[in-house]
């Protein structure tokens, strides 16, 4: 007992503070948005296209990056014989519609999700119980997702709380790109959680597929079976990113953040 | 005839694996199992006949740091099972008839491993080609008797988990039989390997567990150098290595925070919720990611470190080593956990064996295997880590070996930091050699990973053979459960912790 509360004054109080303060600082070597950063492509040059594993990049006529598909990776930055992509720090990435993750590669700076409209928002502003369902992904996401519960995050402080049955809950959280094997579990998960409900998707997984696009044993995400309301992208979304877009739907983060 | 031995870590051309007859191979197996050699793998591939199937098995002998290989060929729709004889070679089994549309005749319990058709025409269960393919779809052992009650749990848990199906059959609160079916996380990931490497592979070997990223990492491209006879330098075996460990720490301290969590014990359980993320954060350090993507790259490593950051690294580590004995400290001296640890979920040295357990359960129950020092490759040929084992068998050796592990790994990591060898051009990855096998086992935090390629004559991927620690250590946990309360299950399954995906592939 004793030395459990020495314990407790050694390791302090460590919860951070935002984002009342500043987000806590990521490494130097964070990947954020890969951006290209001249334009001056040599014409007929595809590096950075053929490249990459998912095919997030296409030209259109501009150089485009679909931040669903993106898995955040080296390849392209690898591949640019120029050397003109490299990732920026930008964290905040989320959206309420999946055409707005596709933005040009030349771009940098947050994608900001909009706030639920006022009536959900009165709803689940203060109080948000998520089912989280895990369909196929690599468990990274899950981890991340995780993360969030513990002390140096404390997602409870903002009201929401991950639950054990669907239908204490007023949403779902889904990860993975939906395998075959587990479509069903999902469709009966949703429709265990009573109306209004929102769904989540953590995940470039969840958002397009992932690494695990095109595979016929999977769905490419949990948009082409459910309705959408929050976009996560990442490979995984640091937990940084998944606080962010949570705030965002809930309409909790300061004006201007 | 013989099994062939290959060095870990490299490859050998396909033809010098000895083509045994079935009575010969199956006695060669038979025959390594009874010397204490555990089955590594053993998985099917396709014949040189239309009718036919190869079948591959990679014997490991840890106390005599040597692996084998041997092949032999099959006709037609059927096999015989040898798991009457060889325990452990049950799930290999079933896989085999799932993947391949091969029978193996005798199998005392032949039922699908992840529901999914099979890469051929054939299909062991004479299923229609239209007929939905549920996991937990089939039949399960049934208790009958008129106290027995079976409970039914999955694949959608309660916490952020994984899914999988339980099925427990109990007399009152005792368990006496759990069955666990898995295969919702499948995703076609070996389908989806051959013909490669490909712009998709390396992600696909980061992505087969995310937890083990490294593990996986260092064994693809172990196996990719190994076909493309490409040296890479010991400075990014150093940075790999680090990586491994960093992962191992991460994952254990988690799992022993969550089996404090589990027993109640607040302290540890946020301690170590928080001191988890601050291991990841060092492997984000070295890569910018915190499971450590793009860490590794064929060849070697996505990125170098100057001394700046192996001071920053060496700073924070640690202010972290101290935190970590602080937290987790506090649990063997605390007689309500340990009263909860002990003699829960126990399993005997012989049952472990006979199972073919790999990694710290393995090693709780007083097994001398760690490839990092049993089948070392990379550095760990030169830089060993002396093997933690424990004799009890139950979720305090278990936990206590992770804890003797973690401590093991920050040293490691520390010795290593102080030694890191000077930089080198790292070398480009050439074609891979045609006609070739190669193999990789490495000590991922969980236990053994190993993984097989095998190349066509045109050097691209004919085969490739994942096998997740988790593959070997599912039925340890299923076994666990005998006897105990199903209170219990949790405290149980958090002390193996594994892996869904890694097994679904
Ligand atoms: S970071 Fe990787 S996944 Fe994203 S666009 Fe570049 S190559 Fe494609
Ligand atoms: S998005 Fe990436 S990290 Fe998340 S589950 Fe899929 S593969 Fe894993």
């Amino acid at each position: 007992m004793w030395r459990a509360i020495v314990a407790r004054l050694v390791q302090g109080h460590r919860t951070i503070k935002y984002p009342r303060k500043p987000a806590p600082p990521l490494s130097d070597r964070f990947r954020g948005r890969p951006i290209l950063a001249d334009l001056s492509c040599p014409s007929g040059c595809q590096a950075c296209i053929e490249a990459c594993p998912v095919g997030a990049i296409r030209q259109d006529p501009r150089l485009m990056v679909d931040l669903g598909r993106c898995l955040f990776c080296l390849d392209c930055a690898l591949a640019c014989p120029r050397g003109a992509i490299a990732h920026s720090a930008e964290y905040r990435l989320s959206a309420r519609a999946r055409e707005d993750l596709v933005a040009p590669m030349a771009e940098d700076g947050a994608l900001k999700a909009a706030a639920l409209e006022r009536r959900m928002r009165g709803l689940f502003g203060r109080s948000l119980k998520l089912r989280q369902v895990s369909a196929g992904g690599c468990n990274a996401c899950e981890a991340d997702v995780n993360v969030l519960g513990t002390i140096g995050w404390d997602l409870g402080r903002f009201g929401i709380q991950m639950v054990a049955s669907p239908r204490h809950a007023d949403g779902l959280l889904i990860t993975g790109p939906v395998t075959r094997n587990m479509e069903l579990a999902l469709r009966k998960t949703y429709d265990a959680v009573p109306e209004p409900k929102l769904v989540i998707v953590v995940g470039s997984c969840a958002v397009a597929g992932g690494p695990f696009i095109g595979h016929a044993e999977a769905n490419d995400g949990a948009g082409n079976l459910l309705p959408v309301d929050l976009y996560i992208p990442g490979c995984p979304p640091h937990p940084l990113t998944i606080l962010d877009g949570l705030l965002r739907l809930l309409g909790r983060l300061p004006r201007g953040a | 005839m013989k099994f062939t031995p290959i060095a870990n870590g490299y490859s050998i051309p396909l033809d010098s694996v000895p083509a045994l007859g079935w009575p010969d191979f199956a006695a060669c197996l038979a025959d390594g199992v009874r010397r204490g050699q555990r089955v590594s793998a053993y998985f099917g591939a396709a014949g040189a006949r239309p009718d036919s199937t190869k079948l591959y098995a990679i014997l490991a002998d840890d106390e005599a740091n040597q692996t084998f290989a041997g092949l032999t060929e099959v006709e037609g729709g059927s096999f015989p099972s040898l798991t009457g004889e060889i325990t452990q070679l049950h799930l290999f089994e079933r896989e085999i008839a799932e993947q391949f549309g091969l029978v193996p005749v005798g199998h005392p319990w032949l039922k699908p491993v992840r529901s999914v058709r099979s890469w051929t025409k054939r299909d062991a269960w004479q299923r229609k080609a239209g007929e939905p393919l549920v996991p937990g779809g089939c039949d399960f052992f049934k208790v009958e008797g008129d106290e027995v009650h079976e409970v039914a749990v999955g694949p959608v848990h309660a916490g952020v988990i994984e899914p999988g199906h339980f099925r427990f059959q109990c007399h009152g609160e005792e368990v006496y039989h759990l069955e666990i079916a898995l295969g919702y996380q499948h995703r076609g990931i070996e389908a989806a390997l051959l013909g490669g490497p490909d712009r998709r592979s390396l992600h696909y070997m980061e992505t087969l567990a995310g937890d083990t990223t490294i593990g996986h990492a260092t064994s693809y491209c172990q196996i990719a150098e190994a076909l493309a006879k490409c040296q890479k330098t010991a400075r990014a075996q150093v940075i790999r290595a680090i990586g491994l460990e960093l992962e191992r720490l991460a994952n254990h301290i988690g799992d022993l925070g969550a089996l404090a969590g589990d027993v109640g014990y607040l302290p540890t359980s946020s301690f170590c919720g928080r001191i988890r993320g601050d291991y990841l954060n060092l492997t984000a350090l070295l890569c910018g990611n915190r499971f450590g993507r793009g860490l590794l790259r064929p060849g070697g490593v996505g990125f170098d470190v100057d001394e700046a950051r192996v001071a920053e690294f060496r700073r924070r580590l640690a202010i972290f080593k101290k935190e970590t004995y602080n937290a987790i400290g506090l649990l063997w001296e605390n007689q309500s956990v340990m009263a909860r640890f002990e003699d829960t979920g126990r399993i005997s040295k012989a049952i472990a064996l006979e199972l073919g357990l790999v990694g710290p359960a393995a090693r709780a129950s007083g097994l001398a295997c760690d490839a990092r020092c049993t089948q070392p490759s990379g550095i760990f040929r030169f830089a060993q880590i002396p093997m933690s084992v424990q004799d009890s068998g139950d979720v305090f050796a278990r936990a206590f070996v992770r804890w003797l592990e973690i401590q093991k790994s920050i040293d490691f990591i520390q010795e290593q930091l102080a030694v890191i060898p000077a930089a080198m051009p790292q070398p480009l990855l050439g074609p891979l050699a045609p006609d070739s096998l190669a193999l990789s086992i490495n000590e991922g935090w969980r236990g053994e990973i190993c993984h097989v390629a095998i190349t066509d004559s045109n050097g691209r991927l004919a085969r490739y053979k994942v096998v997740d620690p988790s593959f070997h250590n599912w039925a340890g946990l299923a076994y666990a459960l005998r006897n105990q309360e199903i209170s219990d299950f949790p405290l149980c399954n958090k002390s193996f912790n594994l892996s869904y995906c890694g097994h679904d592939l």
